[in-house]
């Protein structure tokens, strides 16, 4: 089996800070294969985003361990020039606030212009046709209009869109998408998704989607991770996590979703207490303060992730039979109600 | 539109009460208690246009962030109000509490109109009608104590309470599920869930009748939306409380209210009783809404064809004329583009604005008329 386009092995991230070392990520494993989805669930903190701009290389200050592979080249291992060569190319980041990702002193056209010209050696005039293209291809009516104005001047969709065009524009392997549909209306974030889709299968790009959104994640993914303070919980196909999750976090996070398509129930399932800071982590199983079903090997040991079917992974110290049985008894009527 | 002031209120007019208990959808939650079918808040008409000043030269604009809103809410229940942003949501919870002066027509609460009372006369009324806010952290003043925060309410309308202030605001911590211990912290030391339970704290010092919460959970992750959406609901069966929750998730607007108002360019295109308007919703702005919402769940979910919406919404500067939604609606025609659909009641307690609904009974019947 050849490696995916991009292999993260063991990734640790952390920041030194006046309060110690905040280890933000704790050895996260995935891969991801041209035209697949990666989505990475979790809540505040859970370093979702961390583990993003690890691989973009844009963390300033924190450490970085582990492995990270994109297409051959070891991420960690390559000078900031060179990494700065292969982002916007090889691979590319679409950001939750475009108003904030964009140079508000720039029109919209000139910032993908620059982003183009830096990695291809073309006229203003040529790139400036490509960027109206780009603009097109993401919806943008009247681009030829369009691409002289500036950022505030688009609405939060069309800013969103502009971003990804600007992501996009050349041709990036990877795509990274942080929280891309978060700050937009239902409507317009089901076009932004249906964009995402379209262009991966035009492009074959392989995609990270990071969002807090089962609903949002479920759209794109092939395979899901579910990060909680900073480790995976859980990792696996999109069909078997929401047919079988097992960890008992993927659960509280299905059932503390009210769902428009079954009948409400009286009370979510909700999970007690907070996400833990991560200057302060609980020992063990991060999760169990809040878990249900902690005992005393999750209250002193960290569960390590392992194998409990083909592709899905549960860091959890419950043993498979009995987390199968829970899921099946107790918490599937809760999440599932009337469907 | 000012001519609604004189005269009693019209409460309760026969036909106006829009809880249809004939269909046993709604009063699930109510407690037996509160004073059901009574009617606690009636909006008629409510209009506010703000100036927008485009230029020296250019013509004075005006926003229509509300345009005609008309609604009521009976004591007990949970009224949605839901729509994407700049429809007016927002703006018409601000109205009812009187933190913005509306341009035009009536609010009636508890039936007094309450829509032209000076701030003076107005205080009073603080206490029957609260506000939940949505962004916990601009919401709680830094420099505050919880036990000032939470006080706060008693001090101003000037309230002498058994056992003191302090109990009282210890009694309400412990209500929302957090520690009477906390009395003396401030906001900075709380997560945002926290600091949400202490707004609603705030919210439920004085027992107010009805409780406006605008974006209760938006702000939250996800397992602490749904600790706050049972705190609400627990609250309200033990309390009898009266919501008007204001929100853009159409999830959480499903699961929390009996009856679902919803809004597009600051009008009400559809009203109805929550399993009704879920299940048979009628306005096409309303189907295309919910066929956008992802739902969680493997790929062989069952998932409504998705309608997609081509374009944005319009800006309130300029809406479309006649019905709102026509520049994107796929069943417009050119009586959409002349006439203004009302809203009319085609269900019972069920009433939507469009010539053309979908799921309408009788189908194509619903159309007579409007031509």
């Amino acid at each position: 089996m050849t490696a995916p386009f991009l292999q993260v092995k063991d990734l640790q991230v952390s920041f030194p800070t006046d309060d110690g070392l905040v280890r933000s990520v704790n050895d996260v494993s995935f891969g991801v294969a041209r035209g697949e989805t990666l989505g990475i669930v979790g809540e505040s903190g859970s370093g979702k985003s961390v583990t993003s701009l690890a691989i973009m290389g844009l963390l300033k200050g924190a450490k970085r361990s582990g492995e990270i592979w994109l297409d051959g080249i070891s991420l960690l291992d390559a000078s900031s020039e060179e990494v700065r060569k292969l982002r916007g190319r090889k691979m590319a980041m679409i950001f939750q606030d475009p108003l904030s990702a964009m140079h508000p002193f720039y029109s919209v056209g000139q910032q993908i212009i620059e982003a183009y010209r830096i990695h291809h050696r073309v006229t203003k005039a040529v790139a400036r046709k490509h960027a109206i293209d780009m603009l097109n291809r993401v919806g943008i009516p009247r681009p030829d209009k369009r691409v002289d104005d500036y950022p505030h001047q688009f609405s939060g969709g069309m800013r969103q869109r502009a971003m990804i065009a600007m992501a996009l524009s050349c041709d990036p392997e990877l795509l990274i998408a942080d929280e891309p549909t978060t700050a937009l209306d239902v409507t317009v974030q089901a076009q932004i998704l249906d964009l995402i889709r379209d262009l991966q299968r035009d492009f074959n790009t392989a995609v990270i989607l990071i969002t807090h959104d089962l609903g949002v994640v479920s759209e794109l993914s092939d395979n899901i991770l579910v990060m909680y303070a900073g480790r995976a919980a859980e990792y696996a196909s999109a069909e078997d996590l929401f047919t079988a999750p097992e960890h008992p976090y993927t659960w509280g996070l299905l059932g503390s979703m009210p769902r428009l398509d079954a009948e409400p129930t009286d009370r979510l399932l909700q999970i007690k207490g907070t996400p833990p800071s991560m200057i302060n982590v609980p020992a063990g199983c991060a999760f169990h303060p809040r878990c249900p079903y902690a005992d005393l090997a999750s209250r002193t040991l960290v569960p390590p992730l392992t194998e409990v079917a083909p592709g899905h992974r549960v860091a959890c110290h419950i043993p498979v039979e009995e987390r199968r049985r829970i899921w099946q008894h107790d918490i599937r009527p809760a999440v599932e109600g009337g469907r | 539109m000012n001519s609604f002031g004189e005269g009693s209120p019209g409460r309760g007019q026969a036909g106006r009460d829009l809880v249809a208990r004939p269909m046993d959808v709604v009063p699930l939650e109510v407690p037996p208690e509160a004073p059901q079918g009574e009617t606690l808040l009636e909006v008629e008409a409510l209009t506010k246009h703000f100036p927008a000043h485009s230029g020296l030269f250019k013509p004075k604009q005006l926003v229509k962030a509300v345009d005609g809103v008309s609604f009521t809410v009976t004591a007990g229940e949970t009224l949605g109000l839901v729509g994407e942003s700049g429809c007016g949501k927002t703006t018409t919870g601000r109205l009812l509490v009187r933190l913005i002066e509306p341009t035009s027509g009536r609010i009636v609460f508890d039936g007094r109109d309450i829509t032209h009372l000076r701030p003076g006369q107005m205080r009073p009324l603080r206490r029957d009608i609260q506000m939940i806010f949505q962004d916990p952290y601009s919401s709680l003043n830094p420099r505050h104590t919880v036990g000032a925060i939470v006080g706060a309410p008693f001090r101003i309308q000037k309230i002498s309470t058994e056992g003191g202030v302090k109990k009282s605001v210890q009694e309400l911590l412990e209500l929302v599920g957090l520690s009477p211990e906390h009395y003396n912290r401030y906001p900075h030391e709380f997560s945002g869930g926290q600091r949400q339970r202490i707004g609603i704290a705030r919210t439920l010092a004085l027992k107010p009748k009805l409780i406006i919460a605008d974006e209760p959970v938006s702000a939250l992750d996800v397992s602490i939306q749904a600790q706050v959406i049972n705190l609400l609901e627990d609250l309200q069966d033990t309390l009898g409380l009266t919501y008007l929750v204001i929100a853009h998730d159409l999830s959480v607007v499903r699961h929390i209210s009996d009856r679902v108002a919803v809004m597009y360019l600051g009008k009400i295109a559809e009203l109805g009783p929550r399993k009704s308007l879920y299940e048979t919703p009628m306005h096409p702005y309303t189907v295309a809404l919910m066929s956008a919402v992802p739902i969680p769940g493997p790929a062989s979910t069952k998932r409504p064809k998705r309608i997609r919406l081509e374009g944005d919404v319009p800006s309130p500067l300029d809406p479309p004329p006649a019905c709102p939604f026509h520049t994107r609606c796929w069943k417009a025609q050119d009586v959409c583009r002349q006439i203004e659909p009302p809203l009319r009641e085609l269900r019972p307690g069920h009433r939507v604005a469009c010539h053309f609904p979908e799921n309408a009974p009788g189908d194509g019947a619903a159309v007579a008329g409007t031509g």
